[in-house]
């Protein structure tokens, strides 16, 4: 508690404040209200391992942030509603058409509204890089055992937020109610009508009536813009907060262990960095949005339920339901007065089904064979867990070719293939490719094994050579002189930046001595370690 | 994990949680980026260089945000917005990054993991609190427990019951019926009678019934694909539709048995519909079965009939549910054909 004596002069009230002045006055009134001084160090202090895979969980979140302020832009011009006016809007080819006030508002906010075009086109790029950046994140930790106790919960929420992902892409390019989105409505409620016992009550329920009803867009808008992203936001924040409270994993290499992280502190290293970063991607999706055409409501047309245009794909993140919906078999089961239409009900809801089921179980499934209960915060190489790396392959691989198959049209018509052959092609292929997929994973993995256990060093050159019998053999070159990988041993985060003199930087080329102020603190300095 | 190299350090050898306390790591000063770091290479040995290139990014972001305002100001067209716009956050994120990658301090510096889990002590005191004071508010009071886990169950029902009932009607005989009756005139898209000299051998119209732009979902349910096939006279696609193509024409529900999407491709020569959501082929000769896809069923079919004036009419209404299959769904696949 800092008993208040007023200054007299400048240079009493500058002693008063200590020797970090404004900002120690500052820090320690917040701290005598909310206790942050000791927390707040640590914060400061905590690590960021450096390794460039960990920057693949930041484009999620960043395309999130785009996302929401995107999203935002266009709320204040959207009108969520399918009351059918008459266009007079800045259009001109679509003048004096029957369209929604959904269609109509998105085609005027694309044209009429500065910057619109490029907000709405941002939005859908982000909307499709936030989906892509979580599978492929999804991917680095799933190969690098990153889910092992003690993360299995943050494993869950992220598959959680894979699936609210999907679904508010869905919901989001529905809105506008132009010809494709209206298409993909329809699917979707033809796809809960197929679901068995309570199917039409979904349907019917959901659409207020049968379809398409009055009321659909406005119910997937405030979906969309309120329900599921505040439940996405809420699980990012669990997300990040389990991420602090647990620590980054980090990949073995020098001074790495299972009880330190190795790596930038937070402030200011990795603030700069993921800062930065945040605004690279933002220009990246801007540049996209505004060079890269996509969703051009206005030349598919306002939604009309009797008519359809040719080669209709749904977005990357739908696709491969849509690929699953193509290749079943027209299986429908009649009897006892019922239906039950397996051809919609399989692909569209038990195939995804088991396959987002599979990711949630998926630490428990391993923990069945590996019997591993123990603490795990260095990440694996994929090589040294084969099965696990060729399963995630497999998984790849099956995802890819229904994806690819939701273009069966397309393909058939570019190759000038007969469409059966292309959908045979498919249907066998997304059996045979992830089996051929998951086995040559599993020898590459089995393979590298053999290639040395330099964990964290720098790869030296494997020369192969053939003997006079004609066998091959490989040699691990000596290391080129300069190119002695070496890291530093890592050493506590220290308080202030040490400041080298200007004539130091001069000496360019020139390695100088890791001496310069390091003293005291236990000795603990920055020391060079040749390996 | 048999590679992983534990440093050496501390005095034994043995892998030492770091202290953290704040006079431990305040002595020590913290490097900006040093010549010798191996991870920084030529940046850190050419240090005026790097910061020469980050203030040239830094200068192009500057220039690209101002440029984007100058181009909102001006209404400029969406590439110019967004080029200017992206290098202006690009450069400025480009600097900031090269910045903290190259001329910030990033050690390699460690933080301790303390261990996540408390005490065995404090494990069970947390475990004794919940079964203990379980033990003497609830096991003793076991019929006010069941009232209360009563109330809340039925809470849980009726909470979930308006929530859901409330969103629309129940579905009824919603998915079976459509607005096709016994003598509707069958009118284009804009209500327009199709008189049997509007179509062609090999032309093909989209018809409702008329009346349709009244109903809520006509447009959806009653849309119907009217086809004139190449071969005058009456055409017979199944058994028991012996007069539902009067003239060479054909009518079928347009809405896909597999997912609902319109069958909007007809191929002449073939005579097939074709849908593009899925790529499921029917038959238009022969009732309108799947030869294609993954369509379980025929598309419905309507009884066509030439009123004295020449207009077609529907002699009934479709005898079938349209559109895609649901679990209330009970005619069988293509075996009653008698209209309703």
């Amino acid at each position: 508690m800092n008993t208040f004596v007023k200054p007299r002069t400048q240079r009493e009230a500058r002693a008063a404040r200590g020797r970090y002045g404004r900002v120690q006055q500052i820090v320690d009134e917040l701290d005598d209200r909310l206790g942050i001084a000791k927390g707040g160090r640590t914060f400061l202090d905590k690590i960021f391992p450096d390794h460039w895979s960990f920057m693949l969980g930041e484009i999620a979140l960043y395309s999130f942030i785009i996302l929401v302020a995107t999203g935002i832009f266009l709320t204040l011009y959207f009108v969520p509603s399918q009351t059918v006016v008459v266009y007079h809007g800045v259009y001109k080819p679509l003048d004096g058409m029957r369209v929604s006030e959904a269609y109509a508002s998105s085609i005027d906010l694309s044209f009429a509204v500065r910057a619109g075009l490029l907000m709405r086109q941002m939005h859908h790029w982000a909307a499709d890089i936030f989906v892509g950046a979580i599978v492929v994140h999804m991917a680095r930790i799933f190969f690098t055992g990153a889910f092992r106790k003690p993360r299995e919960l943050n494993w869950t929420i992220g598959v959680l937020l894979l699936i609210l992902a999907i679904f508010n892409g869905f919901l989001g390019y529905s809105l506008p109610d132009d010809l494709i989105s209206g298409t993909g409505i329809r699917i979707a409620y033809s796809i809960l009508l197929s679901i068995p016992f309570v199917g039409s009550y979904l349907a019917v329920w959901l659409f207020g009536g049968n379809f398409p009803g009055h009321i659909i867009i406005e119910r997937f808008y405030i979906l969309h813009v309120l329900i599921l992203p505040i439940i996405i936001a809420a699980l990012i924040g669990a997300h990040l907060t389990l991420l602090v409270r647990q620590k980054h994993t980090q990949f073995p290499g020098k001074g790495r262990t299972e009880h330190n992280v190795v790596g930038s502190p937070m402030y200011p290293t990795f603030m700069a960095k993921t800062t930065g970063f945040l605004l690279m991607v933002t220009g990246v999706i801007a540049v996209m949005g505004g060079l890269f055409q996509i969703n051009p409501i206005w030349q598919f047309g306002p939604y009309q339920a009797d008519k359809i245009s040719y080669a209709v794909q749904p977005d990357m993140y739908m696709g491969w339901l849509d690929g699953a919906l193509r290749i079943m078999p027209s299986w429908e089961w009649v009897g006892f007065g019922h239906t039950l239409p397996w051809e919609v009900f399989l692909p569209a809801v038990i195939f995804p089904g088991l396959i987002f089921n599979l990711c949630l179980v998926w630490p428990a499934f391993e923990r069945l064979f590996t019997k591993d209960q123990s603490i795990h915060q260095l990440l694996d190489r994929p090589r040294d867990r084969p099965k696990r790396t060729a399963a995630g392959a497999a998984m790849l691989a099956l995802i890819f070719m229904v994806f690819c198959a939701s273009s069966t049209d397309v393909l058939a018509n570019f190759f000038h293939l007969s469409l059966n052959a292309v959908l045979w092609f498919f249907r066998i292929a997304v059996v045979v490719v992830p089996i051929i997929a998951g086995w040559v994973t599993w020898r590459i993995c089995l393979e590298m094994q053999h290639g040395g256990t330099a964990i964290g060093r720098r790869k030296r050159a494997m020369v192969i050579s053939r003997t006079a019998e004609g066998e091959y053999v490989g040699v691990t070159a000596e290391q080129r002189p300069g190119d002695e990988g070496e890291e530093l041993e890592p050493l506590p985060v220290p308080r202030q930046i040490e400041v080298e003199p200007p004539a130091r930087l001069g000496a360019a080329g020139e390695p100088v001595g890791a001496s310069t102020g390091v003293d005291g603190g236990n000795g603990a300095g920055v020391r060079r370690v040749p390996r | 994990m048999s590679e992983i190299e534990e440093a050496p350090r501390g005095d034994g050898g043995a892998p030492v949680a770091v202290d953290h306390d704040a006079e431990h790591r305040s002595a020590v000063p913290m490097p900006v980026a040093r010549f010798d770091d191996p991870h920084l290479g030529d940046a850190a040995r050419h240090p005026r260089r790097t910061e020469v290139i980050i203030a040239l990014f830094l200068i192009v972001g500057i220039a690209g945000v101002a440029a984007f305002g100058g181009a909102f100001v001006e209404n400029a067209s969406t590439q110019v917005l967004a080029v200017s716009f992206g290098v202006g956050l690009f450069g400025l994120g480009f600097g900031l990054t090269a910045w903290g990658k190259y001329l910030m301090p990033r050690g390699p510096f460690e933080e301790a993991r303390h261990e996540l889990r408390n005490s065995d002590s404090d494990r069970q005191a947390m475990a004794a609190a919940l079964v203990e004071r379980t033990g003497v508010v609830v096991k003793r009071r076991r019929v006010l427990g069941g009232l209360l886990g009563t109330g809340f169950g039925i809470f849980g029902v009726v909470a979930a019951f308006p929530l859901l009932r409330s969103l629309g009607p129940v579905p009824g005989k919603t998915l079976f019926v459509t607005d096709w009756r016994k003598g509707s005139l069958l009118v284009d898209v804009n209500g327009r009678p199709v008189h049997k000299d509007d179509l062609q051998p090999g032309g093909l119209l989209t018809v409702f019934p008329n009346g349709f732009e009244n109903t809520d979902n006509g447009q959806a349910v009653d849309q119907t694909v009217l086809i004139r096939l190449q071969s005058s006279g009456n055409i017979v696609t199944m058994r028991g539709r012996e007069n539902w193509g009067p003239d060479g024409f054909v009518a079928y529900s347009k809405v896909c048995t597999h997912l609902g999407c319109p069958v909007g491709l007809y191929e002449r020569q073939l005579e097939l519909l074709v849908c593009p959501c899925h790529q499921s082929m029917f038959k238009v000769r022969d009732g309108a079965v799947p030869t294609f896809g993954p369509a379980p069923r025929p598309l419905p079919q309507l009884p066509l009939t030439i009123d004295p004036d020449g207009y077609l009419r529907a002699q009934a209404g479709y005898n079938q549910p349209v559109g895609p299959g649901f679990w209330e769904r009970t005619t069988p696949a293509w075996e009653n054909t008698s209209p309703r």
